[in-house]
């Protein structure tokens, strides 16, 4: 068990759960995003905007068989100081009497199972953004129904693919860490410093970010202009 | 860099701008004279009175699109764009760095930069019109304009900054007229003149800087820095003195040049200008539709960007270099790299 579990975060302190994504795969983009407030519009945010248009009415719940399928669903964690929207939230029906991680639901009759689905454009990722961001809403729908979620999905839309999550230890533990260096982050106001890497290239951020110019010294840029000047005769 | 997106220019008053799902549809007289899909646009400037509708705003605020609203003579009046963009801390830093001692280090820089590229623009015509040229006088500015240039970097006070800019602008307004090689009975400039232009070659710097202007604002509130906090410029009501700050070292390298050459290709009719009873130029509507698409046509012209080292299209200089400063403010760099054109 870590500090953070018993911290409880202040209304005023929580942090956007879709940014510990953004963090898990460049503190800097997350710095770009939630610190300095820009927002690159590219294709892809583009079609991820649109596929996201239509997991997001919050006034259409559906079910489908024995599941129930709940859109847009507002999610906080206190713990982990975090809060946003969740895409889908699904609700499986459960008939054993001795499942453990079942709940009640309002408005509904017998026992439900939380099992959260977040929609993503692409392909799987080499990296665990995704899965740590989905994990963050595990948790954060364990802190608000009081029970224990321990599996969910990313909904790759290129392929068309389900891919199940387990929300084991290991998977908790680095969204804990993660949470609580963004607030750490977040409470010094700086962004952090570029750093060029291959996956640059993946980021949409990349032309603001500008992580390659980040060695260069713009003194010695003006100190260049001026010895040039000094060695031309005109 | 990323892509440099259109701007759409509206000159006609009587036109009326509407949404139609992800479009910007352009009406005259009831007729649809113009239709483009909203994310192929950066910022919309309109000339006069042209009328909006709300819902065709909504989606410019949505998307980040900046509505510019000029009066015909190119004097700006406001904008929409939705909400203030950007980093209040680093907006507080820029206030801060604006009352301390950062103030003369930036504003040099600007000024540096400023007499640079003016001096560029001396140093080619000079190379490329060599036997036409009235050389001497455009040498000795070219000179003191060298002069100047070490000495704003070593101005203690901004008052010593601004000292120096206005004693550089005057040296190289004076050689102007020298690097008009053609018709220079009707395109003659005495210095710098702007309320009113009293020429034709000032009326047309006043239109083109003001269409500069539009563009670095809006650069400005992209990044995230406030238009209106200058360093060089002192503060004023209504003044956007940080994007009169940064105007500075693009002048002559975005508009100077664009003029000179539009006189000197003959590609200007004297008789597009309007002439007022006590002196001042205006510009007849055909001629500003000609200087909108030849700025339009510069700014898709790629550059190597000389600090950052990458190609861009010159439209996004302003941008290129909002983001330098933002960061130099951030304190991610060790000073701020102006646009210095060799």
């Amino acid at each position: 068990m870590t500090m953070t579990e018993n911290r409880h975060f202040a209304e005023d302190d929580l942090l956007l759960i879709s940014g510990i994504q953004h963090y898990a795969f460049c503190p800097r983009q997350w710095g770009l995003i939630h610190i300095e407030q820009q927002w690159a519009e590219n294709v892809l945010t583009f079609e991820g905007r649109q596929m996201h248009r239509r997991a997001d009415d919050p006034y259409f719940s559906e079910t489908r068989g024995d599941v129930l399928v709940s859109r847009a669903m507002p999610l906080v964690s206190y713990r982990l100081g975090l809060y946003g929207v969740a895409d889908v939230v699904e609700f499986h029906a459960v008939i054993d009497p001795d499942e453990k991680n079942k709940v009640k639901l309002k408005g509904r009759r017998g026992w439900w199972i939380p099992y959260p689905v977040e929609y993503k454009r692409g392909n799987r990722k080499p990296d665990d953004c995704d899965e740590v961001q989905l994990c963050a809403q595990a948790m954060a729908l364990e802190e608000m129904l009081n029970v224990r979620v321990e599996e969910g999905a990313l909904f790759y839309g290129e392929r068309e693919r389900r891919v199940p999550v387990r929300f084991d230890s290991v998977l908790r533990e680095r969204v804990h860490r993660l949470a609580e260096d963004m607030h750490r982050h977040f409470a010094g106001g700086r962004t952090a410093e570029a750093v060029y890497e291959p996956k640059c290239t993946r980021c949409s951020l990349e032309a603001l970010c500008q992580p390659k110019s980040n060695s260069r010294s713009a003194s010695r840029y003006l100190q260049n202009y001026l010895s040039d000047l000094s060695a031309s005769s005109d | 860099m990323r892509k440099l997106l259109n701007t759409l220019y509206i000159t006609a008053p009587d036109s009326y701008l509407a949404r139609d799902g992800e479009n910007v549809v352009v009406r005259k007289e009831d007729q649809i004279a113009f239709r483009i899909p909203i994310h192929n646009l950066e910022s919309i400037i309109m000339f006069g009175y042209a009328g909006a509708s709300p819902s065709f705003m909504h989606l410019c605020m949505e998307r980040g699109v900046s509505v510019s609203f000029l009066q015909e003579n190119g004097k700006y009046l406001g904008s929409v764009v939705g909400n203030v963009k950007g980093n209040v801390l680093l907006r507080r830093r820029q206030y801060r760095m604006a009352d301390g001692p950062e103030a003369v280090t930036l504003a040099s820089r600007f000024v540096f930069a400023k007499i640079a590229n003016s001096r560029t623009v001396l140093r080619r015509a000079l190379r490329d019109h060599e036997e036409s040229i009235m050389s001497e006088n455009v040498v000795r500015s070219s000179d003191f304009l060298k002069r100047y240039m070490r000495r704003v970097l070593a101005s203690a006070t901004l008052d010593d900054v601004r000292g120096v800019e206005g004693d550089a602008a005057r040296r190289y307004f004076s050689s102007f007229n020298e690097l008009i090689l053609t018709d220079k009975e009707h395109f003659c400039m005495r210095g710098r003149n702007r309320r009113p232009p009293l020429d034709r070659v000032n009326a047309m710097l006043s239109f083109l800087y003001a269409l500069l202007r539009t563009d670095v604002q809006s650069a400005l509130e992209t990044v995230g820095l406030d238009p209106a906090v200058g360093f060089l410029h002192r503060d004023r009501p209504g003044r956007q003195s940080l994007a009169l700050d940064l105007m500075e070292e693009l002048r002559g390298y975005m508009v100077d040049r664009l003029v000179l050459s539009l006189i000197n290709r003959k590609q200007i009719n004297p008789k597009d200008f309007l002439f007022k009873e006590n002196g001042a130029v205006l510009l007849k509507p055909d001629l500003k539709k000609e200087l909108i698409a030849s700025w339009q046509k510069r700014k898709h012209e790629e550059i190597r960007h000389p600090f950052l080292k990458e190609k861009i299209a010159l439209g996004l200089l302003p941008y290129a270099q909002a983001l330098l400063l933002a960061r130099y403010i951030r304190g991610d760099l060790d000073d701020y790299p102006p646009f210095l054109w060799k």
